[in-house]
């Protein structure tokens, strides 16, 4: 596969995931933001600004932290690079590139996706809702992984798709559960929290699974284990490392050894890591060097890869 | 009942031969007409456009600000061309495209029909188009236009002119087949009453073509494109996908020892045959435009060394120029021994000086146009004109005669088109494309474009022109 395809269809699954979690995390914001005796409902509105590192940004813009601003500038502000609007424009972009290398379907629901949103634009979040404009935008991205999964030969093309899908989401859940934590701070057990962590459950799809697999009271412990080292929840640390570690090898040819190499080690950390190992590093500190190494990990690939030298 | 605008008196139109009266070849189509509503037609016309726009087959427009990504207008009523009228046309076209080879070959090599005196050696030397690095060079089948698309309109008479040949990067088949493929989601039903010949497979024989171009077996090809804001750059990615071959960029190839590779996640591939679609002068900085960003430099040396095809090859556009478009008949009577079958437009050369005085004489019925011109630019249409732009023109004519041909002003014929209260015509034209490898093809039909502003004779899509599907009905089998 050329590697300018590999490198279009890899960034266009991440711009894509990308905009998907970005959803999530508004979910909870917006959620949140509804309920009045939260005493830190400034600071849930500003995780997700916290999560993507775009406070000063946003403060450059719109100088104070209110929900409505965070929802537009998240949601559809040309400013923002990191908005849903920019990433579902780039991932658009991205796909126009390699159209001949993408089915008819997946194109067409990223195309039609692009045509809905900039209608949306037009009338503004408001006219839409906030909740009803964030559930289209998981559809949407449900659809497009719909649409791959259901359409797509299983060559590299696919594969790159994957990969780029799986190092954004390893990033991403790292990034949701490490605002969160600090938000969160370790105890507390009042009615809040309850919310809280509810809340975050649902933004990364995972309040069912928590039910099924804890069946018991919300802890911040089964939460960060869930969603670090659990392999049966497909949005954690170690369900994203196990895919890469099965689509890098799978990838023809012999290049990207130290990728392959990066992603095992990583994997191992996670197949055979412990909470209590976790929570004995520190939550923030684990989750830190974590991110370091997923993006060290994707500077590997974009070398081996995708980069047109 | 749907309103029928008739056409105006003295043209030629597809449909009726006389105000009410349907032609033959209409007639099946003109019973299933008189049945539907116009609201079924905008209905369906609605359902196209969605379908166009999700599919993003668009084109873009060069210094349009507002969406550079357009739809061109796709008309539902098709063109339709009876067998015995397409046998004909067919045979011209072949016979036209077959001689512009020869003739390629023979400019680059003995140059016999210079020496013979039918043809001015200035006119192919001087031109811009002609390429001194291919004198001498040999092609595998001796073929140089693979792929041409020749332009044809029809006269108030009813015969076919040959407008101009492509056959440099010709463009619009994509359109072809996705017209066709509309049409039949829209009325399937309209399928099943007519037996119209199939163009789907051209990606498979341009495929083939491309795969024969060249002496390797089991060739490596791919389809090269200037990049997704290119105008047709729906088409490379269209073409490419369908014939199940790379789209490549400038920056994916490179060459190495003489040979082209492709940069894969795999490591360099080999690239054999290139189908590209950048102008001459852009495809290696090395041997023309050095800031060209879109080519590969050391891509002419490897062509030379014979280690990779380009399709359509270099230097081509010195057969397709205005200025040699007068001598095509004399070509296919020197090269082949025939006489043409399809007539050229009667062509005043303003470089000779008898026939820049007539054209001066006559400014205001005809049109004139720069002889390396393209694409509707840079041409006066004499009797659509004002006082002052013939004026104007007059003296960029006077001051450089050479860049000039003049033609009387040819009527288009006409088909009608949807519009909202009925059918009206509107003037057409037909590109059909033509594959040469080692035999020269064409898919039935081609590419009707259609000047979709009443009374206009401007067909191309870069100044608001349309298309329709373009039915070659079979013969009824015996």
């Amino acid at each position: 596969m050329l590697s300018r395809t590999a490198s279009e269809l890899y960034w266009m699954s991440r711009h894509l995931e990308r905009a998907e979690n970005i959803a999530r995390m508004l979910d909870v914001a917006w959620n949140l933001s509804l309920i009045p005796f939260s005493e830190t409902v400034n600071e849930e509105v500003a995780a997700p600004l916290k999560i993507t590192g775009s406070l000063e940004r946003y403060i450059e813009k719109y100088d104070t932290v209110q929900v409505n601003n965070v929802l537009h500038f998240f949601a559809l502000d040309e400013d923002n690079p990191g908005s849903i609007y920019c990433c579902i424009r780039q991932a658009r972009e991205n796909a126009h590139a390699v159209r001949g290398k993408i089915t008819s379907e997946i194109w067409e629901s990223i195309n039609t996706t692009w045509i809905e949103l900039q209608n949306i634009r037009r009338y503004g979040l408001i006219a839409m809702g906030a909740s009803a404009f964030l559930d289209w935008v998981k559809e949407r991205s449900h659809l497009f992984r719909g649409a791959t999964y259901g359409t797509i030969i299983r060559n590299d093309a696919f594969r790159f798709i994957r990969i780029g899908t799986f190092i954004e989401r390893a990033d991403n859940t790292a990034r949701i559960l490490d605002v969160k934590h600090q938000i969160q701070g370790p105890k507390g057990n009042s009615a809040v929290d309850y919310y809280r962590w509810n809340a975050l459950l649902r933004s990364v799809g995972a309040f069912e699974a928590y039910r099924e697999l804890y069946s018991d009271r919300i802890t911040h412990e089964h939460v960060a284990e869930m969603l670090i080292l659990r392999a049966e929840v497909p949005r954690s640390l170690r369900s994203c490392m196990e895919m890469l570690c099965e689509l890098l090898p799978a990838v023809e040819g012999d290049s990207g050894l130290d990728a392959k190499r990066l992603a095992a080690v990583l994997y191992a950390r996670l197949q055979y890591g412990d909470i209590d190992h976790v929570f004995a590093i520190g939550l923030h500190e684990y989750l830190t060097d974590f991110l370091r190494r997923v993006n060290e990990l994707a500077d590997t690939i974009q070398s081996a890869y995708l980069e047109v030298i | 009942m749907i309103k029928v605008t008739t056409p105006p008196a003295g043209g030629f139109d597809e449909m009726f031969g006389a105000p009410g009266r349907v032609r033959e070849q209409y007639a099946a189509y003109w019973r299933w007409l008189e049945g539907v509503s116009m609201d079924t037609i905008e209905r369906k016309r609605k359902e196209a456009d969605l379908l166009f726009h999700r599919v993003g087959i668009t084109f873009n427009v060069y210094g349009a600000e507002e969406g550079t990504e357009r739809l061109i207008p796709f008309d539902s009523l098709p063109r339709i061309i009876p067998a015995a009228e397409w046998q004909a046309l067919e045979q011209g076209i072949l016979q036209r495209v077959e001689a512009l080879n020869l003739f390629l070959h023979d400019i680059y090599h003995d140059q016999a029909i210079l020496k013979s005196g039918r043809i001015p050696a200035d006119q192919v030397f001087a031109n811009a188009q002609y390429q001194p690095c291919m004198q001498g060079l040999d092609l595998p089948n001796d073929i140089y236009a693979h792929i041409a698309g020749v332009d044809l309109i029809r006269n108030n008479d009813g015969d076919y002119y040959v407008l101009e040949d492509n056959l440099r990067t010709p463009s619009g088949v994509s359109y072809m087949i996705e017209n066709r493929r509309m049409l039949m989601r829209l009325y399937p039903e309209l399928f099943a009453k007519h037996r119209v010949a199939p163009v789907d497979h051209y990606p498979a024989l341009l495929h083939e073509m491309l795969a024969q171009s060249c002496h390797v077996a089991n060739p490596c090809v791919v389809v090269l494109t200037p990049g997704r804001y290119n105008s047709a750059y729906f088409e490379h990615a269209f073409l490419a996908r369908q014939m199940g071959v790379e789209l490549v960029e400038g920056a994916d190839l490179f060459t190495k020892g003489g040979f082209v590779y492709m940069r894969t996640t795999a490591g360099p591939q080999r690239v054999d045959v290139i189908y590209r679609r950048i102008d001459d002068a852009y495809l290696d900085p090395l041997a023309f435009e050095p800031d060209s960003m879109l080519g590969v430099p050391g891509l002419m040396s490897a062509y030379r060394e014979g280690n990779v095809v380009l399709a359509n090859a270099v230097g081509t556009g010195v057969a397709d120029d205005k200025s040699i478009y007068p001598y095509v008949p004399d070509m296919i009577r020197f090269y082949l021994g025939q006489e043409p079958v399809l007539k050229n437009v009667p062509t005043w050369q303003c470089r000779k000086s008898d026939d820049l005085g007539h054209v001066l004489d006559r400014l205001h019925e005809l049109v004139v146009k720069e002889v390396h011109g393209a694409g509707g630019y840079g041409m006066l249409i004499g009797p659509a004109s004002t006082r002052e732009q013939i004026e104007q023109f007059r003296k960029q004519l006077v001051a450089h005669p050479e860049n000039y041909i003049a033609q009387p002003t040819l009527s288009l014929s006409s088909c009608p088109v949807f519009v909202e209260e009925g059918i009206a015509p509107r003037h057409i034209d037909l590109r059909p494309f033509v594959l040469s490898g080692r035999e020269v093809r064409l898919v039935p039909g081609g590419l009707t474009r259609v000047a979709m502003k009443e009374g206009s004779l401007v067909v191309n899509s870069s100044q608001g022109g349309g298309t329709k599907d373009t039915w070659v009905l079979e013969a009824p089998s015996c």
